[in-house]
């Protein structure tokens, strides 16, 4: 349909406009009817004896059919009025200028609201439990963003590291009995010495090739939790994963419980209160270490990475150590984050570490805009609280969630926060535009 | 030429890709302190010899011996950011390769990676902020800033390098390179795109590179004028061999430069000759 591009001003001629609008709402319903004459067109069921019976609904094709037309009509008198589209266009400047004022002051309202939240909503054990969840993949953004967004590695199975911790901490609590507080770092070297092997095989790689060997050992690692029986309990996962406790004292009902020995009455929120400061205190350990990291040496060179692999072996930089040194960061994080959701789930199964997951987070880097770090809090809080808002939507929920997300990447191409905050300055910091930044070859 | 101090010496230097041979059998030396010249017609194999002396390319014959102060290194050895970082060698590219998205002050921070890691402690030290880190820190600021004045970009410190002019980001490129201390610096023509008074501009800057830090110099230039100017000794190339070398007034005057530069390329052979005035 190269005719149909051709830009408005060729049209210059009110007819000639007329006949390119007709034109191409002609073309667009035809495509319509060519396909949902048989999505609505045709309507088949299985009959009682198990043949088929159809019937035609014609009449709701043709209106999908009139609305593709007259829709297109509108969209491209829309387009010719206001000229061709752009981000400036969408977004006036004085309103981003806004944002970016705001945006300053964000970062620190939203802390002060997460850690009031459970004593805000303490009695509404589903915030709460909505609260853990977005920590979590706040979490998990922030450990991905060292290596998609710093370092411009795409990763598409981060969710490994994730099980990785997730499952060494089961296994470490069910079978010698060590407590989460040991775990947790155990969990986080694993994870992150399983970076490392990952990193070996693709260092080589870059981009799509990357991409695809990434997403294969996402699977890799599923695919031997869910068959190593002996080891895994397989499909069926393990249960009973101890809880975390404060000091040694658990959070459970009965004389050695913390709630019998501070003389309070034992309240199962209090276990849920306890784990949402637990994944605050991680996300937000996390992201010191990244802004820490990001001002030293390796992580410049991470981002120089993503700028110029050339640059940096000329510069001296081992990009070998580089690449894994972000493989390994990310992965640590990622397995923190694995122990604590075994932790708070007090069951774990493969289930739960599907490609899924791995596309979640990833979403939540992109969204975001790559490296920033309030970006990834910001879409973590989208996906994940936008996914809940609109369940009342039903069977609809995806569908407006997936527009809802081409919307906003149409409107910021690069992230909910697409510029680049520098690392070191002499007189002032200025943020820079995404245009210039670079996304990474791999 | 006494052949007393030679912080290169390049030998019998081949490089064959598939059938073709882009360099065969060069030998020439550059001198330590000295400003060496690499010079030829398009395609005459300049950049592969670059690229074999910076590590992007492994030769397939050949010695490049770096004469360094704890002894000679044989580069040809070397892994690309090794070369940088053991032996010395700096360079930068004809197709600038700044990091476009990271400031001009970032740029020259990252040049000095390999000695802020060592002060970081590998990170950890860093991470705890101890004060041995900030110290470095602070110092590689200041290296940074030395070299912001001494390329006139001061003031551009904190914008990206992606929105600096073009002979701004290649006078960022080669203050980059310098911040990694290096005993020889390559440039793959850093004159290329500029006007004649950024040409002066970049003329001055190379001379005093070599007068004040002492460094070496290698490059290749099709700008004749900067040739002429600054250059010590020059080595001319063609199909991948040596054709002539000496100092500029005797490679100029040389009839099989002039007949290289005829044959290939017109306009360059015209200035060989009139850089002659």
């Amino acid at each position: 349909m190269g005719h149909v591009t051709a830009s408005p001003t060729d049209h210059k001629q009110p007819r000639g406009r007329i006949a390119f609008i007709l034109k191409k709402a002609l073309i667009s319903a035809f495509v319509a009817l060519v396909l949902f004459s048989l999505m609505i067109g045709i309507r088949t069921e299985a009959g009682p004896t198990g043949q088929l019976i159809y019937w035609t609904r014609f009449g709701e094709l043709a209106s999908i059919v009139a609305i593709v037309f007259a829709g297109s009509i509108v969209i491209e008198l829309a387009r010719q009025w206001l000229g061709p589209a752009g981000a400036s266009l969408l977004v006036p400047a004085p309103v981003q200028n806004g944002l970016a004022t705001a945006g300053r002051y964000i970062a620190p309202a939203l802390l002060i609201f997460t850690v009031l939240v459970p004593v805000i909503f303490y009695h509404q054990r589903y915030i709460l439990d909505l609260g853990i969840l977005v920590l979590t993949y706040v979490m998990l953004g922030w450990g991905l963003n060292v290596v998609v967004g710093l370092a411009g590695l795409l990763d598409l199975g981060y969710v490994a590291f994730y099980a990785v911790g997730a499952y060494s901490y089961a296994l470490f609590a069910t079978t010698f009995g060590l407590s989460f507080w040991i775990c947790l770092p155990i969990a986080g070297i694993l994870a992150s010495l399983w970076g490392v092997m990952l990193g070996f095989p693709v260092l080589r790689l870059r981009g799509d090739y990357l991409a695809i060997v990434t997403l294969a050992f996402g699977e890799i690692i599923r695919l031997v939790i869910t068959n190593w029986q002996s080891l895994t309990g397989g499909p069926n996962g393990i249960s009973s994963i101890p809880r975390p406790t404060l000091f040694g004292l658990p959070l459970l009902p009965g004389p050695n419980g913390l709630a019998a020995k501070l003389g309070i009455a034992f309240d199962p929120t209090h276990r849920l209160v306890f784990l949402f400061y637990i994944i605050l205190a991680m996300a937000l350990l996390t992201n010191w270490v990244t802004i820490r990291l990001r001002r030293l040496p390796i992580g410049r060179a991470w981002e120089a990475l993503r700028e110029d692999e050339v640059a940096c072996r000329a510069l001296g930089i081992n990009t070998t150590t580089t690449k894994l040194t972000a493989f390994a960061t990310g992965a640590l994080f990622g397995g923190f984050a694995g122990a604590f959701f075994a932790t708070r789930q007090g069951f774990i199964s493969p289930e739960s570490f599907t490609f899924q997951e791995s596309a979640l987070v990833l979403a939540i880097v992109v969204l975001g805009g790559m490296g920033s770090q309030l970006g990834v809090a910001l879409a973590a809080l989208t996906m994940i609280g936008g996914f809940e808002l609109f369940r009342g939507l039903e069977q609809y929920r995806m569908l407006v969630f997936g527009v809802a997300m081409v919307l906003l990447m149409i409107w910021r191409p690069r992230g909910l926060i697409g510029h680049r905050a520098p690392t070191v300055y002499l007189k002032q910091a200025q943020t820079i535009s995404s245009d210039l930044v670079k996304e990474g070859h791999g | 030429m006494s052949g007393a101090d030679h912080i290169l010496s390049v030998d019998q230097l081949s490089m064959r890709f598939g059938g073709i041979v882009a360099v065969n059998a060069l030998s020439f030396e550059a001198q330590r302190r000295n400003i060496t010249a690499l010079i030829g017609p398009n395609g005459a194999g300049k950049t592969t010899v670059f690229n074999c002396i910076t590590g992007f390319y492994k030769p397939t014959g050949g010695t490049m011996r770096l004469a360094s102060e704890s002894g000679p290194i044989a580069l040809e050895r070397l892994n690309d950011f090794r070369i940088s970082k053991q032996a010395k060698v700096a360079r930068t590219f004809q197709n600038i390769r700044l990091f476009p998205g990271m400031t001009v002050l970032e740029n020259l921070m990252v040049a000095q990676h390999n000695t802020l890691m060592r002060a970081s402690g590998l990170t950890f030290l860093g991470l705890l902020g101890v004060p041995s880190w900030r110290a470095a820190e602070k110092r590689a600021i200041e290296h940074a800033t030395f070299w912001l004045n001494r390329i006139g970009l001061y003031d551009r410190a904190d914008d990206a390098a992606g929105n600096l002019a073009y002979g701004d980001q290649r006078r960022l490129e080669i203050a980059r390179a310098m911040c990694t201390e290096p005993a020889l610096l390559c440039l793959d023509e850093p004159a290329a795109g500029l006007n004649a008074r950024e040409s002066a501009a970049l003329s001055e800057l190379l001379l005093s590179i070599r007068a004040e830090q002492g460094t070496s110099i290698l490059l290749i230039e099709h700008d004749m004028s900067v040739v002429m100017e600054i250059s010590d000794h020059v080595v001319v190339m063609d199909y991948g061999v040596k054709i002539a070398e000496g100092t500029p007034n005797e490679v100029r005057d040389d009839p099989r430069v002039i007949a290289a530069y005829l044959g290939a390329d017109e306009e360059e052979a015209i200035a060989v000759m009139e850089s002659d005035n």
